[in-house]
């Protein structure tokens, strides 16, 4: 195949289709009991310097209870992949990133990621990497095909492909250019769910994001769930399985645990608290009096909750379906 | 009836709405396409499908969304699905509009959205592309929404984010883009514009209630084609004002 462009980008998870088969093949298919905490999980499989990856989006199904658990054990040199709004703002504002290939990191309505320009400005994150949004998904999507590349239109005659680490090549059917996406491999993959049982068996409600894609890109899977249901649940519906159980390395029962964002058709989210964070992440200061507040001064998940209030958190409950 | 006041954001949410026609798919982010669609869906277009990059598709936008994930993208929705499924869709050709903004843009509708100044030395590190360069590349026509000054309507955009026409006609084609592509309409506070059917460069179609072609031009920082007839882009309407402020944005959120 003739190579007709090269991204100038750092290729900094480059994949190997074949280790990642070997990977796959020793972990345990047993169906063994993965619940555990946040704070056991995150340290028994997130090391420092492994590139991880969040799902859904900070605001949206985001396991935001393992995020402040990586923020209180103080991780460092992570590499991330760079879909999300307030879970990668703060992990950026908390010095936990060394380099991200990166689609989109913002607030949404709420504007520019402060975490961000702080890291990337004074260049205490040393590498990023364009891509577009689907890029990201789709090099998640090689990877789960087991694949080293996926051919796709996007990004084409842009800077985006300039900055990235992809290719563009003569087709070898068509003759015209296409872009080649490399597989995505994460070391970890971090994604909430509405619930699962023991094992890891996995269901979400409502849109699915990435998580199909990226739970099988990632060699390590972190699952937090609103509910742990029973196994028998799990067998009654097994076309509502998005994630089985043989992907999974840890399931961490986490109710709330995507506040302040939303759960669809669980609760919404907290427009109060997310607006706390987007004041507070302006300067190095404030950020940092949060973190204590939230972060430090809680000791898990558990205490975080006490701490916003059961009855606040009640509120926000909503059956959400539309009638 | 006298004519009710309006602010530059409602002024574009309702020009926006106007150019989405009913029975047809527009691929749609947050902020300003949303409410659009939103109005749209009340207005003269009550079978337009929505479909958001996360995976919502055909949402009754009945509450207004301001998260591209959140559970109003598929409410009463016909599917929800997810990225890969939504973005695939549009490369297959299935999405006829797609609503983009940026931070700056040149006269082939090529859009920034990541870094002001330098790419290595940023003045400022913006987002990033998220689905702007998917719905730039893959939908069959873009509208592009922004505000309307020389800061924005550059020479030469920063970084190509996001294709539009990019080196002018035949290079969406030669660069491996979907032929029959790319920007339709620019929707500013100041104007509406269009792309040169031959020359693919910005041309001024319609200006904006009370603006002179001459601010348009003194606002652009690109040689500006000109249209032979320019329009006068009709104020919006008191029904769409009522309809923005009492049922599409009831808490103001954006308006």
């Amino acid at each position: 195949m003739k190579i007709l462009e090269s991204g100038s980008g750092k290729l900094i998870q480059p994949p190997d289709i074949d280790a990642f088969r070997e990977w796959n093949r020793q972990k345990s298919k047993e169906l063994v009991d993965k619940r555990m905490s946040e704070a056991e999980a995150v340290s028994r499989f997130i090391h420092n310097g492994d590139y991880i990856g969040t799902e859904l989006y900070g605001t949206v199904r985001c396991p935001m209870s393992l995020v402040r658990e990586i923020i209180r054990q103080g991780k460092k040199n992570l590499r991330l992949a760079g879909q999300g709004v307030m879970e990668l703002d703060m992990l950026l504002a908390a010095h936990t990133v060394k380099e991200i290939d990166i689609t989109y990191v913002g607030l949404e309505v709420y504007g520019v990621s402060n975490g961000l320009r702080r890291e990337v400005e004074s260049g205490r994150v040393e590498t990023v990497v364009d891509w577009s949004n689907a890029s990201i998904a789709w090099r998640f999507k090689a990877a789960a095909m087991g694949v080293p590349f996926i051919p796709v239109r996007s990004n084409l005659g842009t800077d985006t492909l300039k900055h990235s680490a992809a290719k563009v090549v003569e087709c070898p059917f068509t003759g015209k250019p296409i872009c080649l996406l490399p597989a995505l491999i994460l070391d970890v993959g971090l994604i909430h769910v509405h619930r699962a049982d023991k094992y890891g068996n996995a269901q979400i409600e409502g849109i699915s994001g990435f998580a199909a894609e990226m739970a099988r890109a990632s060699k390590r899977l972190i699952i937090s769930a609103e509910e742990i249901i029973d196994e028998e649940e799990i067998r009654r519906y097994p076309n509502r399985t998005m994630i089985p159980y043989y992907l999974v390395d840890a399931v961490v029962h986490a109710p709330f645990g995507s506040h302040p964002g939303e759960m669809c058709y669980v609760y919404r989210r907290d427009e109060e608290k997310i607006r706390e964070w987007v004041e507070a992440a302006k300067t190095e200061e404030t950020t940092l009096a949060y973190f204590q507040k939230y972060i430090f001064d809680v000791p898990n998940h558990q205490a975080y909750l006490d701490l916003i209030g059961r009855e606040h958190l009640e509120s926000l409950r909503h059956s959400g379906r539309a009638d | 009836m006298s004519e009710l006041e309006y602010n530059p954001t409602e002024l574009l949410i309702c020009t926006a709405a106007r150019m989405m026609p009913d029975k047809t798919t527009a691929f749609i982010g947050t902020g300003i396409p949303l409410l659009a669609a939103a109005l749209a869906q009340r207005m003269h277009a009550p079978n337009l499908v929505p479909i958001f990059e996360f995976g919502g598709t055909g949402a009754i936008l009945e509450r207004i969304p301001i998260a591209v994930g959140e559970e109003n993208t598929f409410h009463r929705a016909v599917a929800a699905s997810g990225i890969c499924d939504i973005v695939e869709t549009a490369q297959r050709g299935f999405i006829e509009f797609g609503f983009l903004g940026g931070a700056q843009i040149d006269r082939y509708g090529n859009l920034n959205s990541t870094v002001i100044g330098d790419y290595h030395h940023p003045k400022v590190r913006l987002p990033g592309s998220g689905g702007a360069n998917d719905v730039g590349s893959h939908c069959w026509k873009t509208i592009i929404i922004m505000r309307h000054d020389r800061k924005r309507f550059v020479e030469k955009v920063d970084f190509i984010t996001t294709p539009g026409y990019l080196d002018g006609p035949g290079s969406r084609e030669r660069a491996g883009l979907p032929p029959n592509t790319g920007p339709y309409r620019v929707v500013t506070n100041l104007a509406v514009l269009g792309f040169h059917p031959a020359t693919k460069e910005m041309m001024l179609l319609a200006t904006q209630p009370g603006i002179s072609t001459e601010q348009v031009i003194a606002e652009t920082g690109f040689e500006l084609l000109l249209a032979e007839t320019i329009e006068e882009n009709p104020p919006p309407t008191n029904e769409e004002l009522r309809i923005l402020r009492e049922e599409v944005d009831k808490e103001h959120f954006y308006i």
